[in-house]
């Protein structure tokens, strides 16, 4: 069996990982457009803020590719699918044949047309390790930043060049920063931090210009009309999924690849797993586009296991992230913003002073998402009851507890994730019967 | 393989796992001069939770899950499940982004927040059996063969 995957990041990894689960005989061929071996990706801003060194940013233990024996074609850029034949273009013009083939090449930053940006030398985007490498090769010369974008890469953007000692301003369209992660109370919280460490926050307004003579940035225009004086733009408006070479393959394509719930996509034998992939959504069970690391890695395993033959299945996708900026750590998962506020009961606590926040938000007596600010700590629990989705009608109470955990579960929930398969003691059998 | 699982019925709450697991990962490896001296003095790996005063208590730690979901999250890959089935945190490489403790349905990461670095249980690879299970005085802490639930 020849399995290529195309795309070298997290749910690459997380398909090597799944195929050998199952097939420890098939040959892996991993083909990626970059010049590196798997790195953390999201680690580009501590390397642009020099808190990581380069030799820090390998995702994987040196022997990963031999261990997984992985052929990796690196710096290779695949422009072209033949489904009929099975076969991958790459752009040197060589073709690669497989039996079963991996889509897992991310997003591609989205940098639409804005007037005055033609011929500007120091306009970057923010996703790749040659991305911070080329902010980090100019950064001597630069002086004030502007931001478009306050999502996550903006902000990662933001926070490596804060690392430098830049003056930056981030513009974001939206009511706060990070607005598909954060509710309006936890987006303030955070830029009031970033604002009383020197980084501007425009909210609800836009670049409509870039000013400047030539190859030189001297500012931005904004829709409000503001100007502001600035030498360099980083663009991280968001990303699109990275498959434009698959035109005229026949693959339905909506806003990403469309997949099932084993990852394959409209045409058998071809899978997709990641940023590119469009899978189903946990709560709505709508397909849509979710660009988030540890999904991305399960997807990426799910579509191993399938393309070896195995039977696992995605249960669905759920937003997560965990972003702390300046010393205020934050983690949101699942839906924190609901559409319909009517139809979800919400639990809030907030400390502005201290920066703490907390939110939960349940449908049905189902933890359908949460915001922690301040305090993370075991937040990973609130995970687990979305996933399980566990009645949360007996704890209700304690949810917005800053020690909230298994203790205030009902006692058959929790004595099976922690007692010894088989020995649950609700049985009322002596506890001390299972020993040493 | 081997996991540490919890009794809740014979747990009284001392929380000696706690400090068993401070002083197997100081650097003394004494309690009293890890407690005093260590101005780097490890956190415990392992959580006792208590409620109604304490009439309800139990110690959480680690499942070293066999599709762990915290080394799903790693950003940093720091985070890897080793050939014997531990999930180990390096960390060296761990970048203290907390993606972990978001991702751990059982709680069982904890913040290093003087070091910044996530803090796990490693069912203590130099020892036969864990500091926290040979403390327990009431055995409410088992140490066998087992899966994750």
């Amino acid at each position: 069996m020849n399995y290529v995957i195309i795309g070298n990041s997290v749910a690459a990894v997380g398909a090597v990982r799944g195929i050998r689960s199952i097939d420890q005989s098939g040959n892996i061929t991993v083909i990626s457009r970059e010049r590196h071996v798997a790195y953390g990706r999201p680690l580009i801003s501590y390397l642009l803020g020099g808190v990581v060194t380069e030799k820090r940013m390998a995702y994987l233990p040196e022997d990963f590719y031999e261990k997984n024996r992985v052929n990796l074609l690196l710096d290779s850029e695949v422009v072209g699918l033949d489904a009929q034949a099975r076969k991958v273009r790459l752009a040197a013009g060589d073709t690669i044949a497989y039996d079963r083939l991996l889509i897992a090449t991310g997003g591609d930053p989205f940098v639409p047309p804005i007037e005055g940006m033609a011929d500007k030398e120091r306009i970057f985007t923010f996703t790749t390790w040659d991305d911070a490498a080329k902010i980090k090769g100019v950064a001597n010369d630069i002086g004030k930043v502007v931001v478009i974008g306050g999502g996550l890469i903006g902000l990662k953007a933001a926070e490596g060049l804060h690392l430098l000692g830049k003056q930056i301003t981030i513009v974001e369209l939206a009511d706060r920063i990070l607005s598909m992660a954060f509710d309006r109370p936890a987006g303030r919280i955070v830029a009031k931090k970033m604002k009383a460490n020197g980084i501007e926050v425009l909210t609800e307004d836009t670049v409509v210009r870039i000013e400047g003579e030539g190859a030189d940035i001297t500012g931005v225009t904004l829709r409000s009309g503001d100007f502001i004086p600035c030498d360099t733009v980083v663009v991280a408006i968001g990303v699109r999924p990275a498959c434009t070479f698959l035109k005229g393959s026949g693959i339905e394509v909506n806003r990403g690849i469309v997949v099932d719930d084993r990852m394959e996509t409209s045409i058998k034998g071809v899978f997709a797993a990641g940023d590119v992939a469009e899978a189903r959504d946990f709560f709505t069970g709508v397909k849509n586009p979710m660009p988030i690391w540890p999904d991305a890695y399960i997807q990426g395993d799910i579509a191993g296991a399938s393309m070896a033959g195995g039977t696992k299945e995605y249960a669905g996708g759920i937003a997560m992230n965990s972003i702390e900026l300046f010393k205020v750590p934050t983690i949101s998962m699942g839906i924190t913003n609901p559409q319909e506020p009517k139809e979800f009961e919400i639990l809030t606590y907030l400390d502005q002073e201290n920066y703490l926040y907390r939110k939960i938000v349940i449908k049905d007596n189902l933890l359908a998402g949460a915001v922690l600010v301040g305090a993370v700590d075991r937040a990973g629990i609130f995970a687990g009851l979305i996933r399980d989705k566990v009645d949360i009608a007996p704890f209700k109470e304690q949810l917005l507890a800053p020690d909230f955990g298994f203790v205030h579960l009902p006692k058959e929930l929790r004595s099976t994730l922690f007692a010894p398969a088989g020995k649950v003691t609700d049985t009322g059998a002596p506890a001390l019967a299972v020993g040493h | 393989m081997k996991r540490i699982y919890t009794l809740e019925d014979a747990c009284i709450g001392c929380h000696l796992c706690e400090v068993a697991c401070i002083t197997e990962h100081s650097q003394s490896k004494d309690p009293v001069k890890a407690f005093l001296h260590e101005p780097l003095r490890p956190i415990s790996r392992c959580t006792v939770e208590e409620w109604d005063g304490g009439i309800v208590s139990f110690s959480t730690t680690c499942r070293h899950c066999d599709e762990p979901d915290c080394m799903r999250a790693c950003i940093s890959g720091a985070i890897q499940k080793l050939d014997n089935g531990v999930v180990r945190v390096d960390t060296e490489q761990c970048v203290g982004c907390w993606s972990c403790v978001m991702a751990c349905p059982y709680g069982a990461i904890q913040r290093n927040l003087t070091k910044k670095k996530a803090n796990k249980c490693d069912l203590c690879p130099d020892r036969k059996s864990p500091a926290c299970v040979d403390a327990c005085p009431n055995r409410a802490l088992v140490y066998k063969e087992g899966s994750q639930k």
